[in-house]
């Protein structure tokens, strides 16, 4: 698994991103370069558009300025940009009428994932031995981290992250960071949205950025 | 194409968990079936002529009725968003989406429509004629329904918007399928009217999944 | 802030984005509304003195025929308005241009009410003509069906509450039907031409040079008040989209200076 994320190498830089809802501004002038194994984390306070931004590079809302993800690994090229993302949002794209197991077969089935790992994947993120529950009688923060699971499915280098550690109790905020400092450590890119700080082993890797301080 | 699968195998499974809202629509489909003999009057012969009619106009007003939900839960749960970056493309996923939405609303129509035939005095020519002209027919009206569904998948007053824009569009297929069904009048117009139905069906389903993803990105905009 | 930068996303640079941009859009088309208002009234005054006095009735339908100076140009109309409409979308979709939207939104109400008057004119012509005010024509059903599109795509603009998202939505919408109002004309004359064969034809009409004339100058007074109302209808919807946007900056800087105000805000 990670030897398929190291071929994916790759390093992003955003130049002067815009985005306008209406004519009306949500975030003006963001620029940053990410090389491999590094982390942005993004902070402001609420309406400052760190949702927004996501969005924007997600491919999901129309941006101004450029965005621009390169490609370093072999035989890689020919790999469209949306998959090479992950994005986890607030919304948890789970179904309640379907179990664990299922909903996360679904999504691994959609990014061409190996379904093989998923009762290993439920294990690690604290929902062992629930892989046959139905995820409707899930609490928020088991839903949470189901949804984050979705990152362990299938290898992807960028990892889009909004407020990835909101609902969470200190053994998953542990487990979080722990995810993301792997992440980090095989190449891959991160950029999250946090209000709380991550801590990680290796601090020197990350950036962060504050936005709405413009206005 | 195994993703392709998978999109329909899913929506199947839920619509089989929620199976409470086919049986609502079946319901309302029989129950307009009912509900007509009642308004007209109960002479077997008029009731017969208007079997098709009333059997066509049955299955479109049903088929609206479960529009709202067609897109609504993916895109509040956040699966629209997160399907963006998936390895198939919302193309092909808005046309498993006009298959699965056919399967659950449009087939269970047909299958109940020898119930809506007896009732209606219909003889049996014209009964397997309304029912090929269903077959050719409903996957249009399932493909304009996904439309429909999919621009209305942001509003919350869109169970009540999506019909109104969709019920002009169904015209031609309403007119070609009641004339298809009325085969003992003329086997002539009939069968042109089925070569009609089929292309507005073959037409509709390979155009609507583009109009559908369309229609999807710039919701979640 | 400069909340009037608009996106610039992929913008080219020719002479049509630069005219097409909104703030200049406002600036050159204000030049273009009385000179548009003076043509629509000569043209009117021009066609309907042809119509009442400089041609002559009808030897079949008499003084009714009159009726048609009105309703043809309302029909022609009703269709050239959805064409406008379509070529928008497409401005919408592929190029994200702020001005299609505003063109394809004021559009909309214009092309119900040019719709409804032509179905109006056509009943009031069909009842001295055919004996009935409603005749379930192939021309007159297939037209009665844009009236209900129409009226569904302005039922559309009113729902949505974030209008550039609803544009492209509603652009998707309109293309659609744009490929659909070929199909139902096409099934709506089959129809017609399998319920009733031939009762009434409008192929059969001599159309002499008197009539030609005014009905020519009757078209083109209405396409011009079209121009106009639409013109106008688009600088309306912009200065609203504007005012709009002011307003929620100005609640924003308002909600701003009082968290300044607070000392301790929620910006942290």
């Amino acid at each position: 698994m990670t030897d398929c994320l190291k071929s994916q190498k790759i390093s992003v830089s955003a130049n002067n991103l815009g985005c306008f809802r209406d004519q009306f501004p949500i975030f003006n002038e963001i620029s940053f370069s990410l090389s491999a194994g590094e982390a942005l984390f993004l902070r402001g306070a609420n309406g400052s558009g760190k949702t927004s931004l996501l969005l924007v590079l997600a491919g999901i809302l129309p941006y101004s300025g450029k965005f621009e993800i390169k490609r370093f690994g072999e035989n890689q090229q020919d790999i469209p940009a949306n998959q090479l993302i992950h994005f986890i949002g607030h919304q948890n794209a789970i179904k309640p009428e379907l179990t664990l197991k299922q909903n996360l077969q679904f999504w691994a089935q959609m990014y061409n994932g190996d379904q093989t790992s998923i009762s290993q994947i439920l294990e690690k993120a604290r929902l062992f031995g629930l892989d046959n529950f139905l995820a409707g009688h899930l609490s928020a923060g088991q839903k949470h981290r189901l949804s984050l699971c979705r990152l362990l499915l299938s290898p992807r280098p960028l990892w889009l992250l909004d407020e990835p550690t909101s609902t969470l109790d200190s053994q998953g905020d542990t487990w979080v960071s722990d995810l993301i400092s792997s992440h980090l450590a095989n190449a891959g890119i991160i950029i999250a949205a946090t209000h709380r700080t991550i801590e990680l082993k290796d601090q020197k890797k990350t950036k962060s950025l504050t936005m709405g301080a413009n206005k | 194409m195994r993703a392709f699968l998978i999109v329909i195998g899913r929506d199947l499974q839920l619509a089989i968990k929620n199976g409470g809202a086919t049986l609502t629509q079946l319901i309302f489909f029989i129950s307009i079936g009912v509900i007509m003999p009642i308004a007209i009057g109960p002479d077997k012969q008029i009731l017969a002529d208007l079997a098709p009619a009333i059997i066509w106009i049955a299955a479109l007003l049903s088929t609206l009725l479960g529009l709202d939900r067609l897109f609504v839960a993916d895109h509040e749960d956040g699966t629209l968003l997160s399907l963006h970056h998936a390895s198939i493309s919302l193309t092909s996923i808005s046309a498993a989406k006009i298959i699965s939405h056919w399967l659950i609303t449009a087939l269970p129509l047909i299958l109940a429509t020898p119930l809506l035939a007896v009732m209606l005095f219909m003889e049996l020519p014209q009964f397997l004629a309304t029912i090929t002209a269903l077959l050719l027919g409903t996957p249009a009206l399932a493909a304009l329904g996904a439309i429909g569904a999919a621009i209305s998948v942001t509003l919350k007053r869109g169970g009540m918007v999506a019909p109104i824009l969709i019920l002009p569009l169904a015209i031609p297929i309403l007119i070609f399928g009641v004339s298809a069904a009325n085969s003992f009048a003329g086997a002539q117009t009939s069968s042109s009217a089925m070569l009609f139905l089929g292309a507005i069906s073959l037409l509709a389903v390979a155009f609507a999944p583009f109009a559908i993803s369309l229609a999807l990105k710039a919701a979640e905009e | 802030m400069n909340a009037n930068k608009m996106p610039s996303t992929n913008k080219p640079k020719n002479w049509f984005s630069a005219l097409a941009h909104p703030g200049v859009f406002l600036g050159w088309s204000r030049h273009f509304i009385r000179p548009l208002i003076f043509l629509t009234l000569i043209s009117f005054a021009i066609g309907l003195w042809f119509a009442f006095f400089n041609s002559p009735p009808d030897y079949q339908m008499g003084e009714t025929v009159r009726i048609m100076y009105i309703h043809v140009p309302n029909a022609w109309l009703a269709q050239m308005v959805y064409s406008i409409m379509a070529i928008s979308a497409i401005g919408s979709l592929v190029w994200r241009h702020p001005l299609a939207d505003v063109a394809m939104k004021a559009a909309a109400p214009l092309g119900a009410a040019f719709t409804a008057i032509a179905l109006f004119t056509g009943a009031l012509w069909g009842r001295p003509t055919w004996g009935t005010y409603w005749e379930w024509d192939g021309r007159m059903t297939s037209t009665l069906v844009l009236f209900l599109m129409y009226l569904g795509l302005v039922a559309l603009w009113n729902t949505f509450s974030d209008q550039s998202k609803g544009a492209r939505i509603i652009a998707v919408f309109t293309l659609v039907g744009a490929i659909n109002i070929p199909i139902i004309k096409f099934s709506v004359e089959w129809w017609n031409a399998l319920h009733q064969p031939s009762i009434i034809s409008t192929q059969g009409l001599s159309m002499p040079a008197e009539i030609y004339t005014p009905l020519l100058i009757m078209t083109l007074a209405f396409s011009l008040l079209f121009f106009t109302l639409h013109l106008v209808n688009m600088r309306a919807e912009i200065f609203r989209r504007r005012a709009n946007t002011l307003e929620r900056q100005h609640v924003i800087e308002n909600a701003q200076a009082s968290a300044a105000n607070n000392g301790k805000g929620e910006n942290k």
